[in-house]
């Protein structure tokens, strides 16, 4: 456990998948080519962006869903230690157990615990990202326990032996023809003429999955929503894979972060109406499940909830900072953004990428971690996250605090260089051009998002100092150059011309804004301060 | 030694030392339709369609015939204990039904092992939900137990014209969430393979929907 200070920590960050310190051993000799993870990521987010907007436009009263969703979950944090005692008394009062959990480890060995009086050494799994923030499978696998997963692009990505690259579709850096030769090399039985059509191949995983849920005793899954003023659970898919984990095994333990709770069945209306439109684009997902405890007779009778800090009390302590614990990981803000679309998603150490994940690793898991420190600085701003969210975190907000406050530990540490020869100063003048770039089209403008420009610039202390590996860990492995060895603007002219899939009203000459918003990072910066400080939180968008 | 729990209740109350206390939710949105009931079965069909659910019509007096066509490649099909009995055809030769008693401690429910060599499965439904294509299933003794229709490939799914809401809230206050609710919209799919559709991948391929007049 990393506590902040000496003698009485006054914060727990988290441990486990939430750094960007992860290097990916096996992933340079994967034959796959870095151009077709980017070609295909370009083509996923926009693909699910374009029906994204659709659906949301469908809506007269998205607007209103999405302040009644943020406002929901202020509540649910601002009273959580409440909620949390509420849920375990009426999930434990329908006949579930609730564990608590401080930290990954403890999460992982609740989990090993419950499999082994169970006596299995094969557990079948459900997409969730708090049992991949924890490390679940490496945990169990190293003590002899095997977890299978069961959605479709996370099989894929477990029979290659691989890493998700989109919170999403984990898989899309796969084509076709590469997951026909995964799952002949990798299915046992398979058929040798099995051909590279999405549905031949959906139907290998069938047959392959079918007796694996048939058998296993034990089933190990996320949770999307937790109601305290009824214990009920809820998870939201669409293969089915998860109605199977849910129903047919006899027990069922559910992995769940503190911030997960909505306080009434009422609630769960609004989040039920926010999350399948960010996220797959659609009106509903083929599946939601919710249960309220055991049901005699009707799916698991041995029903565990081991309910996760890791980190996330450290994010609430952050008056700023803690409207992260919101995001209901519909992965819109991803979608979205222009740095993600570019970076990709599989250059990331941590669980959580994208927007969402620059705000949230870095909390989790303390922004003195030096690859941590850099990920607030991976955004260009332009805002589109926000707009795109559907619970409202203001994340190009959040990522300027962050700013400061990394520029503060760095300074802290007297690793503090500070000039404008600085990477910082470089990125943060590049994406200040890109941010225009987005605003001047349909995308609002940073003046009208308040945003606190002085921070915004380099940070609260105006200088800003050591910058670990351009876009920290986003970049890495990547085929775009390492970017300590030359200057940020001259890797940048060479990447601009691959950059962007987005339409022509979207696309920019970087390079030429760049040269154009030269002054503008001092000025702007200059003006903040003459008119005395930051501006003011961003106005209440005006909706109703 | 202070256990998990009290620990993670002192960290939050600790970082909750600021005090907020935002304001009670403002819930504007759509709680109630507006929409006729002519428009509202035109939005759920039109839904169900769009996710490849196969959408028919039948009254009392034509639904067992219904039924009876869209079972025609069925031997065996299971039904909850409480389903109607007239809704469904005479037995064949070649096709039965099999009654499942929807609890696995009580005898006449099928294992699971059974329940995956049957070809069907026919429930009625609690609620629909027209805006988003979505059907409730909330474990009602005409529905059966949640297994019952998931493992079986072929899901003939009864909605009452009456059951048909236009909004989210409207369907949930027809729920019991003491009981298990199922929500589908569609036939299980997929879209991990280069964002390609694929309708069925675990649960029930095929989805026909019978709303009865
Ligand atoms: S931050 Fe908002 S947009 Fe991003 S994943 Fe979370 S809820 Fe979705």
């Amino acid at each position: 456990m990393t506590a902040v200070s000496l003698g009485m920590p006054r914060v727990y960050h988290g441990e486990g998948n939430i750094f960007e310190t992860e290097a990916f051993p096996k992933y340079a000799a994967k034959e796959l080519t870095n151009e077709q993870l980017r070609a295909n990521l370009g083509f996923a987010t926009h693909k699910i962006r374009t029906k994204r907007e659709h659906v949301v436009g469908e809506l007269p009263d998205w607007q209103g869903l999405r302040t009644a969703g943020s406002m929901i979950k202020q509540r649910v944090m601002a009273n959580l230690p409440e909620y949390l005692e509420m849920f375990e008394k009426n999930f434990t009062a329908a006949g579930g157990h609730v564990h608590w959990a401080r930290n990954a480890e403890e999460a992982n060995q609740i989990a090993l615990d419950l499999i082994r009086a169970e006596g299995v050494d094969e557990v079948i799994k459900i997409k969730s990202m708090a049992t991949a923030e924890t490390g679940l499978n490496e945990y169990l696998r190293e003590n002899g326990v095997e977890a299978i997963e069961t959605d479709l692009a996370e099989e894929i990505v477990q029979l290659a032996d691989d890493r998700p690259s989109h919170i999403l579709v984990p898989a899309i850096h796969f084509n076709r023809t590469q997951i026909r030769d995964i799952f002949l090399k990798k299915i046992d039985g398979v058929s040798v003429d099995l051909s590279n059509d999405p549905a031949d191949l959906a139907e290998a995983s069938r047959i392959r999955l079918r007796d694996k849920f048939l058998q296993s005793k034990v089933a190990v899954s996320g949770v999307n929503f937790g109601i305290a003023e009824t214990g009920s659970l809820s998870i939201v898919e669409s293969e089915g894979n998860g109605r199977m984990c849910l129903t047919l095994p006899d027990t069922l333990i559910s992995f769940m972060g503190i911030e997960k709770l909505l306080p009434s069945f009422e609630d769960f209306e609004v989040f039920l109406q926010l999350l399948p439109r960010s996220s797959t684009g659609e009106r509903m997902n083929p599946y939601t499940s919710l249960w309220t405890g055991v049901t005699p007779g009707d799916g698991p009778q041995n029903m565990h909830v081991i309910l996760i800090d890791n980190g996330r009390t450290a994010v609430l302590d952050d008056e700023v900072g803690r409207q992260a614990l919101h995001c209901i990981r519909c992965s819109a803000c991803m979608n979205v953004c222009p740095v993600y679309e570019r970076a990709g998603g599989h250059a990331y150490g941590s669980t959580y990428p994208g927007p969402i994940g620059a705000i949230l690793s870095p909390q989790l898991g303390g922004i003195e971690n030096e690859y941590n420190s850099s990920l607030p600085f991976a955004s260009s701003l332009c805002g589109a996250c926000y707009d795109a969210c559907p619970v409202k975190i203001n994340i190009p907000d959040v990522l300027v605090h962050l700013r400061g406050k990394a520029v503060d530990h760095e300074k802290a540490q007297g690793d503090f260089k500070g000039g404008k020869k600085d990477p910082h100063y470089q990125m943060d003048a590049m994406m200040f051009g890109a941010k225009q770039l987005f605003s001047s089209g349909k995308l609002m403008s940073l003046a009208e998002k308040g945003l606190p420009m002085s921070k915004l610039v380099t940070g609260k202390d105006h200088k800003i100092s050591k910058f670990p590996g351009l876009v920290g860990g986003w970049t890495k492995y990547r085929d775009i150059p390492e970017p300590p060895k030359e200057s940020f603007r001259n890797w940048w002219k060479k990447e601009a011309p691959k950059a962007s899939r987005r339409d022509s009203s979207e696309r920019v000459d970087i390079q030429a804004l760049i040269e154009q918003n030269k002054g503008k990072v001092v000025e702007a910066h200059q003006q903040a301060e003459q008119r005395g400080q930051t501006i003011a939180h961003p106005a209440e968008e005006k909706e109703q | 030694m202070s256990t998990a729990k009290e620990d993670i209740l002192g960290r939050i109350r600790s970082s909750l030392s600021d005090h907020p206390s935002p304001p009670e939710p403002i819930r504007n949105y759509r709680r109630t339709s507006k929409l006729s009931k002519e428009a509202t079965l035109e939005m759920l069909v039109d839904r169900l369609i769009d996710y490849k659910a196969n959408v028919f019509y039948a009254t009392e007096e034509t639904i067992a015939h219904r039924i009876d066509e869209l079972l025609q490649d069925a031997s065996r099909y299971v039904v909850p204990v409480g389903i109607k009995e007239s809704w469904l055809p005479e037995d064949t030769a070649r096709r039965s039904r099999i009654f499942d008693a929807g609890n696995l401690k009580k005898a006449g429910t099928l294992s699971t092992r059974e329940l995956d060599s049957v070809n069907a499965v026919v429930t009625n439904s609690t609620v629909s939900c027209a805006e988003t294509g979505t059907i409730f299933l909330n474990t009602n003794s005409d529905e059966g137990r949640r297994a019952i229709t998931l493992v079986p490939d072929h899901h003939i799914c009864v909605v009452k014209e009456d059951t048909i809401v236009e909004l989210i809230p409207e369907a949930f206050e027809r729920i019991d969430y003491k009981r298990p609710v199922t929500m589908i919209s569609g036939p299980s799919a997929t879209s991990d393979i280069e964002l390609i559709r694929v309708e069925g991948v675990h649960g029930p391929r095929t989805l026909d929907v019978i709303i009865l007049q």
